[in-house]
């Protein structure tokens, strides 16, 4: 398969304005190509700069210098300096993002969050919710908590809403920050299967796992990111 | 290539503004603020109070002309206009057909004095809808969109909560189909509780109808949950401008790190 993702001499500083202007130098130089079908998966000791990696190419960091390339609608699109409406447009076509916490909204069920993302896509919502009732059920939320909005969720819970969202639509590149971190073996079985279904799907995935046999049965490739940051992040 | 896919996506800017200004006093007001606007896209304003935010929405409403500066926006027939050289009947033509306006306090946007089917009725009377059964049926329909029970269609606005208020103001300027709405802290005078249901209910009708808008909020969260964009202004500037989450989650200019970092996390 093709690189469904190029990164180029990506580094990425944060200035501290409000402590002194002190600058982190968290990511210097990065260069790799993911592609559809392979999964990559970010190594590295804690405050490596992992995370800060995944939200940068989401676009939630803005990067000191570098290129980060997406194959979106048939095209090469260059993310980096890119309008805001361009952005958002990746985010709803191509590039998916399993975050470490669920961002609640209040008030909105858990169904509505898990089918959000097809909706925005302008999937019909009986589509929708036939997909989302499906990844429920697979992840083992309970019927009666579907028409609840997440807030009162146990930790697991969230994250299991928070994963089925993720992998509500298809995506050519899924970038997932520890999906697994807080669930039982069971359902950390099912998120295994749900990455193997992307990844047969033609899927490019790069991922942050500390269950080493979460790693073990999903890495393709590994990302060597210890040499990064020397120094602490900021939150 | 960047630019190929993004005419596939939305062909043209519906607001064009460039240089506006209008100053009060050194640093009071708007100075030199430029941006464009595509169909659908929400941009919200941020900034701490006194650093222009008001006043900007005023000018961009058509509220209030600029010393210099050029407002431009495309009509639904596809023609630009020009705003501060269109006249004066113009841009009252526009305010209450193609875009709307949702003040802060529901007070100062609605008519207190008939009743919430007559609010909701104005816009379409002013357009020409003369029928009463097709009146009556946008109120109720309007009315249930922003989840008011249609038995109150004769009852006063005054009878009704502050969130119903609200939602009454927004359902008074959807309901002739505007493509552009401005909006000034439309959560600001709500109990938390009743914040959360009005900006669930904003979020699904920007989406479902394809708004443009420019909200004007001190609340980033509020920022969050509905704006794709945003612009920070400081003493009449703007000083930076971006994707929500990245000014949000990575804010460059010392004003908005200190903006950011001064919120309290629940």
């Amino acid at each position: 398969m093709n690189n469904l993702i190029e990164v180029r001499d990506l580094s990425k500083t944060f200035t501290l304005h409000q402590q002194n202007g002190v600058v982190l130098n968290v990511l210097r130089n990065l260069n790799f190509a993911v592609r559809g079908g392979e999964c990559l998966v970010l190594h590295g000791h804690s405050g490596a700069g992992k995370s800060t990696l995944l939200r940068t190419l989401y676009g939630n960091y803005l990067p000191a210098s570098g290129s980060i390339c997406v194959q979106h609608a048939g095209n090469w699109l260059e993310l980096v300096g890119a309008a805001p409406r361009a952005v958002l447009a990746v985010r709803r076509q191509t590039l998916g993002y399993v975050s470490q916490f669920l961002r609640v909204i209040p008030r909105v069920s858990s169904l509505d969050v898990v089918m959000e993302p097809a909706l925005a896509r302008g999937w019909s919502k009986a589509e929708s919710r036939e997909r989302a009732e499906s990844l429920l059920t697979r992840l083992n939320i309970p019927r009666r908590l579907w028409q609840l909005a997440p807030g009162t969720f146990s930790g697991g819970e969230q994250q299991r809403i928070n994963i089925a969202r993720g992998f509500m639509v298809p995506w050519p590149i899924l970038l997932l920050d520890e999906p697994t971190a807080s669930l039982d073996d069971s359902n950390r079985n099912v998120v295994l299967e749900l990455m193997h279904e992307a990844r047969q799907a033609g899927a490019a995935l790069i991922g942050i796992f500390h269950d080493q046999s979460v790693r073990e049965a999903i890495a393709d490739r590994h990302l060597d990111m210890s040499a990064q940051a020397k120094e602490s992040l900021p939150c | 290539m960047n630019s190929m896919s993004d005419l596939k996506l939305k062909p043209e800017p519906l607001l064009r503004v460039s240089d506006l200004t209008r100053l009060y006093g050194p640093e009071k007001g708007c100075d030199g603020v430029g941006f464009e606007l595509y169909p659908g896209e929400v941009l919200g304003i941020v900034g701490e109070s006194g650093s222009g935010k008001s006043t900007l929405l005023s000018l961009l409403s058509g509220r209030c002309a600029p010393d210099r500066g050029v407002i431009d926006y495309r009509r639904n027939d596809g023609r630009w206009l020009d705003l501060y050289s269109a006249t004066e009947a113009e841009r009252r033509t526009l305010l209450r057909t193609e875009w709307g306006f949702v003040e802060q306090s529901p007070r100062d946007g609605l008519r207190m004095g008939v009743s919430a089917g007559a609010n909701i009725g104005e816009r379409l009377m002013a357009q020409g809808v003369r029928n009463y059964e097709q009146l009556r049926a946008a109120g109720i329909a309007w009315l249930s969109q922003v989840e008011i029970d249609p038995l109150r269609i004769d009852d006063l606005p005054r009878t009704f909560s502050g969130g119903m208020q609200q939602r009454l103001q927004i359902a008074r300027n959807l309901v002739s189909k505007p493509r552009l709405v401005f909006m000034d802290e439309p959560t600001g005078g709500l109990d938390v509780s009743v914040q959360a249901r009005l900006l669930d209910l904003l979020r699904g009708l920007v989406r479902e109808l394809d708004l443009a808008v420019v909200i004007v909020t001190h609340d980033l969260a509020v920022a969050r949950l509905l704006a794709d964009r945003l612009m920070v202004m400081r003493r009449s500037r703007v000083v930076e401008t971006g994707l929500t989450d990245q000014i949000l989650d990575d804010p460059q200019h010392p004003y908005s790190q200190l903006l950011v970092s001064s919120v309290l996390q629940p």
